[in-house]
């Protein structure tokens, strides 16, 4: 259900493009009012979704821990699964977002003959995973060449890193096999791994299918049906240089799509689960240190009595209801049996 | 709010992040090399139109290539019928051909590919001016950029 | 205590493969027992003054919630995603990449989809999406949104009393979405509308009035600790000393009070008392604060704040220094991760530091309570201890990671320290069953009830099974944990799973290999068992090797 509304929307997203390519008098709307909408709602969308979380406290240090604890001087610490320290935990978040360390460590579970279970190491998804999000940064980071001029400097880096091996002309870039392949494992691994299958929404063919055409659309203009790029760099600088200009005639159809779809993703993410990207970096379990013991750890509402209505029984109601069997079995007491106030706290009254 | 500061350092940099396509454009805002071809004076037909030589120009230098190189096909027909430049039959070859006419480098060739940031290595081999066949020894001398 | 299933029967129900129907469309059979745990009895819910005290039960058609109930929840959970970030980040940002699916042992041992820790956090997320987010309005299943009905409810219900918390899922999550966390807040969220279990509502009712789960009274604390100390003459020929409601002491012992009552709890009880007593530590027992456990922390913040208070209270009124804790789970993710925060600082006691080897305890400076481990490997590693590591001999040992100590402290090398000097015969399980991996029980969290049984046995079956292959490979006969919980219920999941094994403390293999000053010969271990001669001693070993790392 969630695949087929996600492909039918991504083909009513394309046909849309298509028809703003073929009526010229849409030209304006496609390569001017949409980007800038598009641009706005993401960087703004972005930021009052952080600011939202940002609202609510962190009121417990729930650190995972993931490897041995700081505690005596001589027993080694894992200050990267575990930090105790700001730098430890920059450490700790620096493997889990550039290198997606805890997916890192990803198991397989298999029922075996008899009652066995075994666990496999498995590395294909932190591997596409990974694939995927670092060929997306660098492909990104590459088309600053078709939107910044002067060109910055890393742009020709990349290039040359990215297109090492010299295969074809124009030069096959590896990112861009690399987002394909790894969004194709990706979107694939949520049809025929029947576990993933059966959680998966809309919101999560969605944005696969959406990257693997807007992936698609750019290998077809660069190694297929090529289209005049000077033109499309100019309105792409007319557009960030705030300068927007009518685009060129020559300009192929396939941009419009591509560049359409650019602006879906920009103006989706906000909304989506695509805020992971900033969503990680806030991640309580993640982001602190364990230092719990150690640092006194400070919660706002701690005073809410709304919400901490119960009360702790004191050593005096306590004493007040086992007085008398406390001193039958010798125990010291706080007040003599004799005293004994005949009335009892007031936080039992329900009893 | 709470964290405001490490959040708010977070905010800032997703924004110099994101908005680095808008401010890159502002950097050094002289020296935009807008493309400004100059086409030859002397001569008025291509071995293919405009817009196609526009878009798939390497393309066409990859089959040339390929072509002499790997089948000994040599010459270039346009129709079905010979290309001819100058009365003579003219040579699938970027040196003798196409910068025949368009016979400066950074006037031409240059003017794109510097805006877009692309580096063929088409000079790694051939010169980068036109001179009268005769002359033509490509080698190693003339390989510098 | 038996399932009518044997082993491999119940291990052949296990099918990975989900259900054709989408999960929404499905729901829980209350008629099908042994899966569930029975409703928190109205005198205990009153008693700790929790909402809607009622004589109820899951399997029953009406569960009498108040009329408004969808209100109160939807309102808690307005309340709760601004209190808390964690439940806000962690309803916003899961991708379902399916990474902690197979992580969960109830889902390894049920097959069930909804045991997948991510679609268990979905039951909540979807109701937040429905009520929270624009696009689960307008979209709804679509995008996975469903109203919160009774139905929902009783997944809930269902589901969230199937969790452990044990965190096995947010070590694997890429973005560390702890379904303990979802699933405390969720049971949180229940327990406004009086919706929880009697094994968490009247162990903590009982802690509430008499300062223990078990509800034993000062008087019969008395008794069990002196029941204790005769045991501990009768093995070892010394009589420790029971210091009690001491004022003055240096330190506050504070242990789970299963330790007291259960088995095998007891024999690392005897361990503590001999330990001590050979230190001749300066140290007291509470019977105010008589539990180390904090079963409020299984049904929420609130509960678990009022029972844990009494450690910093009990600790100032007997004029301590510093507190020391012993062998449990959640008690221990409690102290490192919430005491402080829910009842601290406590600026009045001192830095803990070991009156025998002079360590400072800097790792705990702010919260002031050690861990029992801890004390005991510094003291190994000053020698300040005489042991006989050959009178563990009878034993070959394994050691369960329990899941709050590993993934919400990192407590890992410390008893593995212990365990490799106080006896011979250790061989750990496999990497992906231990450490910060480590399988639960089974039975975490408040789900240890009998009427729960067949999930438990299922959920231990990660855990069983693991323990079976050292038991075959390497001639594995005690499974040593440091958790009152696993103490209770690894027993049945080994029997079921992997029977011939015995569970055991890391303390009570102290306590028998500890040479005490002026006692007998030992002629048994703490259990009574007899020890292995020297001469008996090859024959049992035979060709095993010793395997400590």
């Amino acid at each position: 259900m969630g695949l087929l509304f996600s492909i039918i929307a991504i083909a009513v997203l394309i046909i849309l493009a298509i028809a703003g390519a073929a009526i010229p008098g849409l030209h304006p709307v496609f390569t001017v009012a949409l980007p800038y909408l598009a641009i706005a709602i993401f960087i703004v969308g972005v930021i009052v979704r952080v600011l939202k979380w940002a609202k609510s406290p962190v009121p417990f240090r729930i650190t995972t821990t993931s490897g041995q604890e700081k505690s005596l001087p001589w027993i080694k610490q894992n200050k990267l699964d575990n930090p105790s320290s700001s730098l430890g935990v920059i450490g700790r978040m620096a493997l889990e977002v550039l290198f997606f360390r805890s997916l890192f460590r990803n198991t397989k579970a298999e029922l075996k003959e008899g009652t066995k279970i075994a666990y496999g190491e498995t590395k294909w998804l932190w591997a596409f995973g990974l694939l995927f999000h670092w060929s997306f940064l660098i492909v990104f980071l590459r088309h600053f060449r078709f939107f910044a001029d002067p060109i910055p400097f890393f742009v020709k880096y990349l290039e040359t890193l990215d297109g090492f091996f010299q295969i074809g002309v124009p030069i096959v870039y590896l990112t861009g096999i690399g987002l394909l392949v790894a969004l194709t494992y990706l979107f694939l691994r949520r049809i025929f791994d029947a576990k993933v299958k059966y959680i998966s929404l809309a919101s999560d063919y969605f944005p696969l299918l959406l990257l693997i055409a807007i992936a698609t659309t750019g290998i077809i203009m660069r190694y297929y049906v090529k289209t005049d790029l000077v033109a499309i760099k100019q309105v792409a600088v007319g557009i960030l240089s705030f300068h927007p200009i009518t685009p060129a005639e020559t300009i192929s159809p396939w941009f419009y799509i591509h560049f359409f779809l650019v602006n879906v993703l920009l103006i989706y993410f906000p909304m989506s689960k695509l805020m992971h990207m900033g969503g990680v970096f806030l991640s309580p379990t993640r982001n602190l240190a364990n230092n719990n013991r150690m640092a006194y750890h400070e919660n706002p509402w701690i005073n809410d009595e709304n919400y901490f209505k119960l009360h702790r029984h004191t050593y005096e109601e306590y004493e007040d209801e086992f007085r008398v069997l406390m001193k039958g079995a010798g125990l010291p007491l706080e007040k003599e049996v004799v005293n004994q106030p005949a009335k009892d706290g007031t936080e039992k009254e329900d009893k | 709010m709470y964290d405001s500061g490490k959040i708010l350092i977070g905010i800032v940099i997703f924004i110099i992040v994101f908005s680095s396509p808008i401010w890159t454009n502002w950097l050094n805002p002289g020296e935009a090399k807008t493309p400004d071809i100059k086409l030859p004076a002397n001569y008025k037909e291509c071995v293919a139109d405009k817009d196609y030589m526009k878009a798939y120009h390497m393309d066409l230098l990859n089959q040339w290539r390929d072509k002499v190189v790997r089948q000994d096909i040599r010459f270039l027909t346009k129709n079905n019928k010979p290309f001819m430049i100058d009365g003579q039959r003219a040579e699938m070859s970027l040196t003798k051909t196409c910068m025949r006419c368009h016979d400066n480098k950074a006037e031409f060739c240059d003017q794109c590919h510097n805006y877009m940031d692309v580096t063929p290595y088409c000079w790694n081999c051939h010169i980068d001016k036109y001179k009268a066949p005769k002359d033509v020894v490509p080698n190693e001398e003339d390989n510098k950029q | 205590m038996s399932l009518k299933q044997k082993p491999d029967e119940l291990f052949k129900t296990i099918d990975f493969k989900p259900p054709k129907k989408h999960w929404m469309d499905t729901t829980v059979d209350f008629e099908k027992r042994g899966s569930y745990n029975y409703a928190g009895s109205p005198d205990s819910v009153a008693y700790i003054n929790q909402p809607n005290p009622r004589k109820w039960q899951p399997y029953e058609e009406d569960w009498k919630l108040p009329d408004n109930w969808q209100e109160i929840i939807l309102e808690g959970l307005r309340e709760r995603i601004k209190k808390f970030r964690s439940l806000q980040l962690f309803m916003d940002i899961c991708v379902r990449c399916g990474a902690c699916a197979d992580k969960c042992h109830f889902f390894i041992g049920s097959g069930d989809p909804k045991n997948m820790p991510v679609l268990r956090a979905e039951l909540l997320r979807s109701v937040y999406r429905k009520e929270f987010t624009k696009a689960g309005k307008l979209m709804g299943k679509m995008v996975g949104a469903q109203e919160l009905t009774f139905d929902v409810l009783k997944q809930w219900f269902y589901y969230f009393y199937q969790c452990t918390q044990c965190r096995r899922c947010s070590v694997f999550c890429p973005y560390g979405i702890d379904t303990a966390e979802i699933t405390f807040l969720a049971r949180e969220l229940m327990n406004l509308i009086g919706i929880n279990i009697d094994w968490v509502m009247t162990p903590a009712a009982n802690c509430h009035r008499t300062g223990n789960h078990l509800g034993i009274q000062p008087h019969g604390f008395v008794d069990s600790l002196e029941f204790a100390r005769d045991d501990l003459e009768d093995i070892t020929g010394i009589r420790v000393d029971l210091p009690i409601n001491k004022k003055g002491a240096e330190i506050l012992f504070i242990t789970p009070s299963a330790d007291y009552f259960g088995e095998p709890h007891y024999f690392t009880l005897l361990g503590y008392l001999a330990l001590f007593h050979e230190l001749q530590l300066d140290y007291t027992w509470s019977t105010y604060a008589s539990e180390g456990g904090n079963f409020g922390s299984f049904v929420s913040h609130e509960v678990m704040k009022a029972l844990n208070a009494k450690f910093y209270a009990e600790a100032k009124r007997l004029g301590v220094k510093w507190i020391l804790g012993g062998e449990c789970g959640h008690m221990w993710r409690v102290i490192h991760q919430y005491m402080n925060t829910l009842n601290g600082p406590p600026d009045f006691l001192e830095i803990p530091k070991s009156p025998i080897t002079g360590t400072v305890f800097e790792n705990a400076k702010s919260a002031k309570m050690v861990h029992i481990s801890e004390f005991t490997a510094d003291l190994i590693k000053h020698k300040k201890i005489k042991l006989d590591p050959s009178r563990n001999d009878h034993w070959h040992a394994t050691f369960h990671d329990s899941c709050n100590p590993a993934r919400g402290m990192g407590l890992l090398e410390e008893p593995r320290y212990i365990i490799k000097n106080v006896m011979n015969n250790f061989t750990e399980m496999p990497d992906s069953c231990i450490r910060e991996q480590t399988f639960c029980c089974g039975s975490g969290a408040g789900l240890g009830t009998e009427e729960n049984l067949e999930m438990r046995m299922r959920g231990g079956m990660p855990r069983g099974n693991a323990v079976k292959y050292v038991r075959d490979n390497n001639g594995v006969n005690i499974l040593l944990c440091m958790c009152a919980i696993d103490k209770a219920t690894l027993p049945g999941v080994v029997d079921y799973w992997s029977p011939g094994v015995e569970v055991g403390g890391v303390h009570e293999m102290v306590g028998n290999a500890l040479i005490m000053t002026g006692e007998k010969e030992r002629e048994t271990d703490l259990r009574n068992q007899p020890l292995l001669k020297p001469d008996t001693l090859e024959k049992v070993q035979g060709n095993e090797g010793k395997e400590g790392k």
